[in-house]
């Protein structure tokens, strides 16, 4: 076991227990909302502690990718290209989840698994780029100019992400506003109680170590397959 | 020769290799009489009111003839193996992208110019509204080809070519038809500018970012 072996089992050993910590906080602490009346729109909003972080994650983990991407054409150094590819696919994963746990929550709220209200819309576009990136990315053979396109798509795909973000602040939607509107003028908007902040917060922070322990493994199976790759091709045209 | 000059001289050389064969030019026309007609009649059944349907369909009737005039602006190039020819003249890249991009625009303008008549007529409009229907129609062209170019570019590289561009383009240019859809019904429906004001600085906004950004990224993409 190397030094890097064990910082990884470390990271991933924080992350399953904050994870684990976060569901009990999730079900057990955190009080029913006050301003919701049905049973089951105050049970389906526990969701809010799932699906706020995993779209913080995807957008944390596209601009981590655009990032990369940057520095990838600016230095030209693979390392960034291994960055922004784990990058988009785990944001691709969490986004899914984002929309699927979304979809959960909107059948009891508003009655309906789907409504092309700006946000979801934007949202769901903003998933579909991403998807078209792993598209490219399989479509290009050299893998120079594979890192070198995708770098260039990512940087493009990332005006997504404020469009995403202001989307609620733009428009009028039915998607509620948490973040940064102390104002009830939004429709849906409200106040979180102290309890509700604190394990809203942790699951945050929980997600957060998540997505880095997932980027730790990603970088390295990447960079494993790639040397594999690079074995592969050494011992066809010896 | 002055930046512009050669700006031009990459018009030019488009437009006179699309003048010898009209063959893009005829392609993006047919095609997008036929969005406006399928869409015509396949709505006819069912929609009360066919003119709220009629800035979508003018949109989505622009946006497939632009994607096949722009797949082809790069394919052309490759396929006739000019692309190292266009990169060896002593230009800078950022010309080249201007060049092309200004010739897809001009193509798509054209076609624009011949089915906004058709389109009034089709879904019975008046004919009063031409003047503001080109204007957002321009503003509308302007982000979708800039855009369109730099991916264009890129898809040509690719194995999938003429699929490929119309996934990673879509996507990207939502902000850019949203924004023109919404103009447009705005024009049709006679709302006062002020109303859509925030639409109207969305698209502007949009055009400028994806020039920005594109004119930035072509010399990484157009680089071997």
């Amino acid at each position: 076991m190397t030094q890097g072996d064990r910082w990884t089992a470390i990271l991933l050993a924080l992350a399953g227990l904050l994870m684990v910590v976060a569901i009990i906080l999730v079900f057990g602490v955190a009080p029913d909302p006050s301003n919701l009346v049905t049973p089951v729109e105050r049970f389906s909003q526990r969701i809010f502690y799932f699906h706020v972080p995993t779209w913080w994650v995807g957008f944390l983990a596209f601009s981590v990718a655009a990032g990369s991407g940057l520095l990838y054409l600016i230095t030209r150094h693979e390392r960034w290209d291994v960055i922004s590819l784990s990058s988009v696919e785990i944001g691709v994963a969490f986004t899914t989840m984002g929309l699927v746990t979304g979809s959960i929550w909107a059948k009891p709220t508003w009655n309906t698994w789907w409504t092309w209200d700006p946000r979801l819309t934007t949202a769901a576009i903003g998933w579909l780029m991403y998807i078209g990136y792993l598209m490219l990315r399989g479509a290009i053979d050299n893998p120079e100019r594979r890192a070198r396109f995708a770098a260039v798509f990512a940087i493009i795909a990332f005006l997504s992400v404020p469009l995403n973000f202001m989307a609620i602040r733009w428009w009028r939607t039915i998607h509620p506003v948490v973040i940064g509107s102390g104002s009830a003028d939004a429709q849906g908007g409200f106040a979180l109680g102290d309890t509700i902040r604190m394990v809203f917060f942790f699951c945050l922070f929980a997600f957060t170590v998540l997505y880095f322990a997932l980027m730790v493994l990603r970088t390295r199976t990447e960079w494993l397959a790639r040397r594999v790759e690079h074995l592969k091709q050494r011992v066809i045209f010896r | 020769m002055s930046y512009i000059r050669k700006v031009y001289a990459i018009v030019a050389k488009d437009v006179a290799a699309e003048l010898r064969t009209r063959e893009m030019l005829s392609s993006m026309f047919v095609f997008s009489l036929l969005v406006i007609l399928v869409f015509n009649f396949a709505f006819d059944l069912r929609a009360e009111n066919q003119k709220t349907l009629a800035p979508g369909v003018l949109w989505v009737a622009i946006a497939f003839a632009g994607m096949l005039g722009l797949s082809r602006s790069f394919i052309m190039e490759k396929d006739r193996g000019s692309i190292e020819g266009l990169l060896l003249t002593p230009v800078d890249r950022s010309a080249i992208y201007l060049g092309k991009m200004l010739g897809n625009l001009l193509f798509i303008g054209v076609v624009v110019v011949i089915i906004l008549p058709i389109f009034i007529v089709l879904f019975n409009l008046s004919a009063e509204h031409l003047p503001s229907l080109v204007g957002v129609v321009i503003l509308g062209i302007i982000g979708f080809s800039g855009v369109g170019t730099l991916f264009s570019a890129m898809a040509v590289h690719t194995r999938a070519r003429e699929v490929l561009l119309p996934i990673l383009l879509f996507p990207v240019v939502i902000p850019v038809m949203l924004a023109s859809v919404k103009l447009t019904a705005a024009v049709l429906d006679g709302v006062p500018f002020a109303d859509v004001q925030n639409w109207f600085s969305l698209l502007v906004g949009f055009d400028l970012i994806f020039l920005a950004l594109s004119f930035m990224l072509f010399d990484y993409v157009m680089e071997e």
